[in-house]
């Protein structure tokens, strides 16, 4: 990239003050003179149709939301309710739905159509793979045949279902898999053809869920008409309890909102407890928005931004750089607005983090990126804000039949059970694991009820086999499983999450009672209709895995 | 290409779109062409929503697949029909297209897509008419046993309710489209719920399966399975002659304009976002 020398604004231009990159670390200047003084201001190169008091990103604040969808729509200024084109980043789609978005595809734009950019199109079949199912089976195969004609660059193929590890390509469920392979990247517009797409919310982008026409409409166009939704912000302070997990918030953000209390709007996390949880944490928090109706759900977090910047593996940095290209165009107006803006406490910490990611990289692409994210806390319109006190919270399950059907965990203390599961892309990730390997060593005991694990990928299947488990003398999570009498963790699917062809692991054919880790229980969802879910934390269901009754974690873990 | 928008005083005041090329459009696997004459937009919008009993005999193509078949049987074929001075015809049509008749079948809140359609049947690709008939087959099947009346008889394939009537949130859970496919795969015309999940929603207006209606009060405690009901569309309102009760509709809103041109990828060729589908 080029030299620094385009990080120096023009100042006659803007008029502003700016960051300094010489400034000298640590430097934090305590009154607002002192700052404008020293910084120089950050800039886009200009562009003739863009001036600054044109992009209205000075007059008035959009949320995140709002300002990802101005970005990928090239408009300068959004507001909730606009239909607007938008410019996709990535289409996601898996063999549930991709086959059907194909067929439309080709119907649409021709049989010998190309889509719009083989790049940004990510394949990953991981709904229906383990299963002697034809259907199923042909539906990879179409996907194959698709990526070998267009030649898709991101397909995730899976060719010998005996067994999951001799396909190198192969990853799992789609949510986490894109994580994992660099895909969410902060400020994009991804689509998937799944509603728990909102999942990739957590990384700071808009995700969310279409159907198989609008997948068929991207996928030769790149563009899709989407509605700009309001923003409902979660602010979540407190201490986060060592008993809870984001499972348990988000149920309680649900129980409050109920499903369909979010309905054609965006959910916006922040707060204490938020900055608190890791990014696995966040993708629970974003995967279940879908279930409060939500469009999309966003945790922007700024403490662990600078950790983000350095996981490599999450954003590949290449196309990091191509973000922060477009983050430099909201630069001016976050310049005016911590300058001008109240002092407010989230100000002066976002000014500290700001100084502080100066001095961690150097990367003006970095930086942008950083104000891009700062910049949505500074005075955007919500339609409606939400307090959560967490310190207060208790264990939650949602019971049969809707998961805003909240209620305590050790209420339910008489129901018994009849088998726990653990997965999907809500509850199936490695951290997920990790917590309920450490109920059941805290409890040292067996487990009551048949208890099925499912890795959610490749990835988490090999963490669950050899990342060791804090406080356990070095043991892994499968040895932790393996003592408590768990199934063995099986192949890398979503697995019985939503039923799916009769013979997938751990489907419900009998009506019976289930605590999973998954996101909706509906009836039917598991696979038969008087099946009852009740969904959970990891923790409450190993605790309940346990006891053979739904239990609260805090029996076992304190 | 030059689009004159006018607005002609029918008497159900309808847009009428002029297009100088050829458009083509294929919905739900019926290909209509336009001649470079003048057409009539509102008459083949109607034509769409319109829902006979009779369905067309498409051809059954085999699935696709890039070595087997020789000649893309999707394509809008060039001996197709076209219709001539639509509105001369307009009359005639009309009526049966801006209403829906036929008996209802009532449901409650939150009625999820895995009871629209439970997982175990999204194997079928409804871009597959064999597969599409095959999913209108399992519409509504995952409704618990509290519902004593089927929706679709065992070994039928089509229902004859041709009208859902719902509560709250009609549509909610997963995003995927064999949802609205497999309600108008089954023969449901058109759903009248107090209000919609919104990848539903969206996925009804993008396919053009079904037509969501809102209804301003909570219609589903009043009707009850297997009334008659007629929906007036120009009138947005909803009669029912079993319980001799008329009804409010919300107007369709921001859909609006999609829903009339039949789906995004028409909407997309009107406005011109993408180039309209050669022969």
């Amino acid at each position: 990239m080029a030299s620094s020398s385009s990080f120096i604004a023009n100042k006659k231009d803007l008029g502003v003050s700016a960051f300094s990159s010489t400034s000298s670390p640590f430097s934090i200047p305590k009154c607002r003179k002192s700052i404008s003084k020293k910084i120089v201001s950050v800039m886009a190169p200009q562009q003739s149709e863009r001036k600054p008091a044109t992009t209205g990103s000075v007059k008035i604040a959009m949320t995140m939301t709002e300002k990802i969808l101005a970005r990928a729509s090239e408009k300068p200024q959004l507001s909730p309710g606009e239909n607007v084109w938008v410019n996709v980043d990535t289409l996601m789609t898996h063999d549930v739905c991709g086959p059907g978005s194909i067929g439309i595809f080709k119907r649409e734009f021709g049989d010998n159509a190309k889509v719009w950019d083989r790049e940004k199109i990510v394949i990953i079949p991981d709904h229906y793979i383990f299963t002697t199912d034809e259907r199923a089976n042909r539906n990879v195969d179409i996907l194959r045949d698709f990526c070998l004609e267009q030649n898709i660059k991101y397909f995730y193929d899976i060719k010998d279902l005996s067994n999951f590890k001799v396909n190198p390509d192969y990853k799992g469920v789609c949510h986490v898999a894109l994580a994992q392979e660099g895909h969410c990247r902060p400020g994009e517009v991804l689509l998937g053809t799944d509603s728990h797409t909102c999942t990739a919310g957590a990384f700071g982008q808009f995700a969310t869920g279409i159907g198989n026409t609008d997948a068929g409409f991207v996928l030769g166009t790149g563009k899709l008409l989407l509605k700009v939704p309001p923003t409902l912000r979660f602010v979540m302070d407190g201490e986060m309890p060592d008993y809870l997990l984001a499972k348990d918030l988000i149920l309680q953000i649900i129980g409050e909102i109920s499903v369909s209390g979010a309905t054609y709007k965006s959910m916006e996390f922040v707060g204490t407890t938020v900055e608190s949880l890791n990014m696995e944490e966040r993708m629970t928090l974003c995967s279940m928005v879908v279930e409060a109706g939500g469009r999309m759900g966003l945790s922007l977090l700024i403490a662990l931004l600078s950790s983000t910047l350095r996981i490599r593996h999450l954003c590949p940095m290449n196309q990091f750089i191509v973000i922060s290209k477009q983050g430099f165009q909201m630069c001016f107006g976050l310049m005016i607005a911590i300058l001008f803006s109240p002092s407010v406490y989230e100000i002066d910490r976002l000014r500290l983090l700001l100084y502080s990611l100066l001095v961690e990289t150097t990367r003006r692409e970095a930086v942008g990126f950083a104000l891009v994210v700062i910049y949505v806390f500074l005075a955007s319109r919500f339609l409606s804000e939400y307090r959560l006190d967490i310190s207060k919270l208790e264990p939650l399950v949602a019971k049969p039949h809707s998961p805003d059907n909240r209620a305590l965990a050790r209420e339910c203390k008489d129901v018994k059970i009849d088998r726990v599961y653990i997965g999907s892309c809500t509850g199936g990730k490695t951290e997920d694991f990790m917590a309920a390997a450490k109920v059941f060593l805290a409890s040292g005991k067996k487990v009551k009820v048949p208890t099925f694990l499912v890795p959610a990928t490749q990835k988490v299947w090999m963490d669950v086999y050899s990342l060791p488990v804090p406080g356990s003398g070095g043991k892994t999570c499968s040895q932790i499983f393996e003592e408590a009498g768990c199934d063995t963790p099986a192949s890398p699917t979503c697995g019985a999450c939503l039923g799916g062809p009769k013979d997938t692991y751990a489907r419900m054919n009998e009506p019976m009672v289930c605590v999973s880790t998954t996101n909706r229980n509906f009836p039917g969802r598991m696979g038969h209709k008087e099946g009852q879910i009740y969904l959970a934390s990891p923790y409450t269901a190993a605790a309940s895995a346990l006891t053979g009754y739904v239990t609260d974690p805090r029996e076992f873990l304190q | 290409m030059k689009t004159l928008v006018c607005l002609i005083n029918c008497r159900l005041e309808i847009f009428a779109v002029h297009f100088d090329v050829d458009v083509a459009f294929c919905t739900r696997y019926r290909t209509v062409t336009f001649p470079t004459s003048r057409c009539c937009l509102d008459a083949w919008a109607m034509k769409l929503w319109a829902k006979p009993n009779v369905r067309f005999e498409y051809p059954k193509p085999p699935l696709h697949s890039s070595t087997t078949h020789h000649q893309n049987p999707w394509l809008p074929r060039a001996a197709a029909p076209r219709p001539t001075r639509l509105r001369h015809s307009l009359t005639a049509e009309s009526t049966n297209a801006t209403t829906f008749h036929g008996i209802c079948y009532v449901v409650g809140d939150n009625i999820d897509t895995d009871q629209i359609i439970p997982a175990e049947y999204l194997t079928l690709v409804p871009s597959n008419p064999a597969e599409y008939e095959k999913l209108g087959s399992y519409a509504l099947i995952g409704l618990p046993a509290s519902y004593e009346t089927r929706f679709i008889e065992p070994n039928e394939m089509k229902t004859k309710y041709s009208i859902v009537i719902g509560g709250d949130n009609f549509g909610c859970g997963s995003s995927r489209e064999h949802a609205p496919v497999a309600l108008g795969a089954a023969g449901v015309a058109a759903v009248v719920a107090e209000s919609y999940a919104r990848i539903f929603f969206r996925n009804s207006v993008a396919t053009g399966e079904i037509y969501p209606l809102e209804s301003e009060v909570r219609i589903c405690e009043e009707c009850k399975t297997g009334d008659v009901v007629t929906i007036e569309l120009a009138e947005s309102r909803l009669i029912n002659h079993t319980t001799g009760k008329e009804y409010k509709l919300k107007p369709i809103g921001d859909a609006g304009p999609v829903i009339e041109a039949g789906g995004i990828f028409a909407y997309a060729r009107k406005t011109g976002m993408i180039p309209s589908q050669s022969c």
